[in-house]
């Protein structure tokens, strides 16, 4: 029987990548375990291994293919005792189509929203931009630090030899050397403590998380000793420090690794928090978080790492912590978002504009300070009010938001602030409740022409 | 204080017989074929998310598992199908876990990382590295509080050695003589970095001295020593002595998870280990070394293969969770008044 090989997942977000190599040529033996293909993914060079043994039939594939889709056939291998003659009925021996669709893709990424720049206030005029990856941007903004500042350093686990276990920081071993580039054991408490001591000793850390739900493990030091000390010594003692890495939902990893902290370290005075969407603000935001002589928590996403966005190329692209931007101008309603978020709340407002309601979206880009002013000004403008993350419901940002609204622009409001979350439970695994357990745009768009009485 | 040894345990006079070796090759070949069908899955795209094979470390699981009795308590990582299959939980289940399906153990909303069965005594199946130690030392306070004679195994890796929370379990169950053991699955790695790498001293059996808790490092991929080992272990937990630490020293041949570029070793690193330690390799060898038949062993390798298989189909077939499920086990129900 001939067996098909297919086009594999080799990561949780991966829905298609790079035949970058062959290492085995039709006539070839192979058996289980073999390497008989490189693969490439944004994040990572894989090698593949065979699971059933055989003699290559047939090369579907050819080596270079881009964008090759998770599941397409790319070999068939034909069985001991099998000749090429299997091969013309081989498609009747193909792998049992999956009995149930396959598991819900990461939603695929939205066109990109063409984000109107009303005020276009940050990127000088005739700037040049250049396009990047979240991932790169992350990365370029590190090392331009790196490079103007010798106190500057970065610790974590896998960040150093293996590149960053989401590759954010590749090359940085190469350039800085590990005295600068630092692996650490599994050990949160610890190194996120010891990283708030080399703060007080003068350094400026980056301390990585492999994602944010394991600085769980890391909260004592994060709250108590670097958000808390100036305070405590009255002014004296600083701690600049930026604790970073993905927070929220990836995909499939279940209710251990899948929970947006945005509120959490939003509550905390003390801290500075920032969680950007574009790759330009995810620059700007980590170079003026790594300036500042606080602790800045910043969170990125997993799923927005491999997303590409227009990047300014000016001399040190610095974007001010606590300044929300408004990501399309409108009039009818306000939807207020960040990170992720934006993901919904731009389509949402792509598909309300087709059916006549023009939505404001505003990027918050920073949770804490919070730039409220920003909000309420819209909200003076359109009257109505959605708020979008991808957090719990119950005393989350939205809340915060409508709190504001509440106090601020109550006697504007034409309807109450309607504030939009993940459900109010963990994670689930199975694909069908991930879903239902996250925000969607449908929600979102919902909401926004309920605000409108529409 | 007692000090730690290197040595494997001695082997008994009187070994295993055959019939045991058929059943620990058999019940090593389950985890292994299962995992390889999980890896399968996984490259259907059938399976989500984090996945992290047992293969190469079958031994340890399977060998301390035979020496325990009914009721011990088994707890693990997020690398936790083994522990699970040698535990007696249903292939089935576990699969239909992996495929997030309403007939898998956590009805499909745990995942690879978060399974449990307290009819087989397994309490996870836990993702933060190093979380599951003070859980395993709890369940053998609990053992101890209810003089129940159970003794409660926890696994973790080389790398979760190295987690705070370790020490401080580690004084907890030694001060209050806790029946649990510690069992440190050391393959060598942890993600892409190397004992040597993240490990000041990496002699794992003996972290214990400190506390005043024995240690003794194991072959890992030996069914036998690790048997004996545990024995021993068990022993000392039951008698009331306190904890026991055993470092297994095994390896992983696949990557850390599916998706781990594995660059961090070399290819033949990998195949060393498998050609030439083997864990599954060396009981079909001492079995036929005993006299036993190429068809007795046969018969196993079939069977297993149809579980596996009955296994797979089962977790394609079961359908998702309603999406009611979504809703609940957020809270327990109040008790029936
Ligand atoms: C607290 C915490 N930090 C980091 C991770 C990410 N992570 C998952 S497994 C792993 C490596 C653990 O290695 P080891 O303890 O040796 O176990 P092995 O995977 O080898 O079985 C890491 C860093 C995590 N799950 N939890
Ligand atoms: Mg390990």
């Amino acid at each position: 029987m001939t067996i098909q090989i297919l086009m594999p997942a080799l990561s949780p977000t991966m829905e298609e990548g790079t035949l970058a190599k062959w290492t085995i040529k039709k006539g070839d033996k192979v058996k289980s375990g073999d390497v008989i293909a490189e693969i490439e993914t944004d994040k990572a060079t894989m090698e593949v291994e065979a699971v059933d043994e055989g003699v290559v039939g047939e090369i579907l594939v050819a080596e270079g293919a881009q964008g090759v889709k998770v599941n397409t056939p790319i070999a068939v291998l034909l069985e001991d005792g099998e000749d090429a003659s299997a091969l013309a009925n081989g498609a009747d021996h193909a792998p049992k189509a999956a009995a149930a669709p396959a598991p819900a893709a990461p939603k695929a990424p939205p066109a990109e929203p063409v984000a109107e720049e009303p005020e276009a206030p940050e990127v000088p005029a005739g700037a040049a931009m250049a396009t990047q990856t979240v991932r790169e941007a992350l990365r370029d903004a590190m090392a331009e630090e790196m490079r103007r500042d010798p106190m500057v350093f970065v610790m974590g686990e896998e960040v150093a030899e293996y590149q960053g276990a989401y590759k954010i920081t590749q090359g940085l071993l190469d350039e800085f050397g590990s005295k600068r580039v630092v692996d650490t054991p599994i050990t949160e408490h610890g190194f996120a403590g010891v990283g708030v001591g080399a703060a007080f000793g003068g350094l400026k850390p980056i301390v990585e998380f492999m994602t944010f739900n394991f600085a769980m493990q890391a909260i004592d030091q994060i709250i108590n000793s670097a958000a808390k000390t100036l305070y405590m010594s009255g002014g004296l003692m600083g701690c600049p420090i930026v604790f970073r890495g993905p927070n929220g939902a990836a995909a499939r990893v279940a209710a251990q690794h899948s929970q947006d902290y945005a509120a959490w370290y939003a509550h905390i005075p003390g801290l500075k928090v920032c969680m950007p969407y574009s790759a330009a603000d995810a620059k700007g935001l980590l170079k003026a978080a790594i300036r500042d002589p606080n602790p800045v928590i910043f969170l990125e996403n997993e799923i927005l790492y491999g997303r590409s966005f227009e990047v300014p190329q000016v001399e040190d692209w610095t974007v001010p912590i606590g300044k929300a931007k408004v990501a399309r101008a409108g009039t009818d309603v306000t939807i207020v978002s960040f990170g992720i978020g934006m993901t919904y709340a731009l389509e949402a407002a792509a598909a309300l504009a087709r059916d006549g309601i023009e939505a404001e979206v505003i990027d918050l880009r920073s949770l804490r300070p919070m730039d409220t002013d920003a909000v309420v000004k819209s909200v003076k403008k359109t009257n109505r009010c959605v708020t979008v993350e991808e957090g719990w419901p119950v005393c989350s940002i939205g809340s915060q938001i409508s709190a504001v609204l509440m106090r601020e622009a109550f006697d504007w409001l034409d309807a109450p602030v309607l504030t939009l979350a993940g459900k109010d439970v963990p994670m689930p695994y199975a694909a069908n409740l991930e879903k239902l357990a996250l925000v969607t745009t449908a929600e979102v768009i919902e909401a926004a022409k309920a605000v409108c009485y529409r | 204080m007692a000090t730690p040894r290197k040595t494997a345990a001695k082997k008994a006079a009187d070994g295993p017989s055959q019939d045991e070796l058929l059943k620990a090759y058999g019940d090593m070949l389950l985890i292994r074929r299962f995992e390889e069908k999980a890896g399968q899955l996984y490259g259907m795209g059938l399976i989500g998310g984090f996945c992290h094979l047992y293969i190469g470390q079958e031994a340890v699981v399977v060998g301390l598992t035979a020496a325990t009795v009914e009721g011990d308590q088994t707890t693990t990582s997020y690398r936790d199908h083994g522990h699970m299959l040698a535990c007696g939980m249903d292939p089935k289940g576990v699969m239909a876990e992996l495929t997030g399906r309403i007939g898998g153990y956590s009805k499909g909303k745990g995942g690879s990382m978060h399974m449990f069965s307290r009819e087989k005594h397994f309490f996870g199946g836990h993702g933060i590295v190093g979380a599951q130690v003070p859980i395993g030392a709890g369940l053998g306070f609990a053992n101890k509080y209810l003089e129940n004679g159970k003794v409660s195994l926890v696994y973790f890796g080389d790398g979760a050695a190295n987690q705070g929370q370790v020490y401080e379990t580690f004084n907890m169950a030694s001060l209050w003589k806790l029946p649990v053991i510690f069992v440190i699955e050391n393959n060598k790695y942890a993600m892409g970095t190397s004992v040597e790498r993240s490990s000041s001293t990496p002699a794992y059996y003996t972290r214990g001295e400190a506390f005043a808790i024995p240690g003794e490092a194991v072959d890992g991929m030996d069914y036998v020593a690790v048997k004996e080992a545990g024995l021993k272990a068990l022993a000392h937990c039951r008698e009331g002595h306190g904890p026991y630490i055993l470092e297994m020293n095994t390896y992983r041949y696949r990557g850390h998870s599916m998706s781990d570029p594995a660059k961090y070793r070399t290819r033949e690193e990998v195949s060393k280990m498998r050609e030439e330690k083997d864990p599954i390799e060396h009981v079909r060898k001492m079995l036929l070394e005993m006299g036993a038949a190429e068809d007795d062993l046969k018969a196993v390798d079939k069977a297993v293969r149809e579980r596996v298989n009955d296994a797979a189909a089962f977790a394609q077939e079961s359908p998702e969770p309603d999406v009611a499920e979504l809703w609940t086990d957020v809270y327990a129900p109040a008790p029936a008044a």
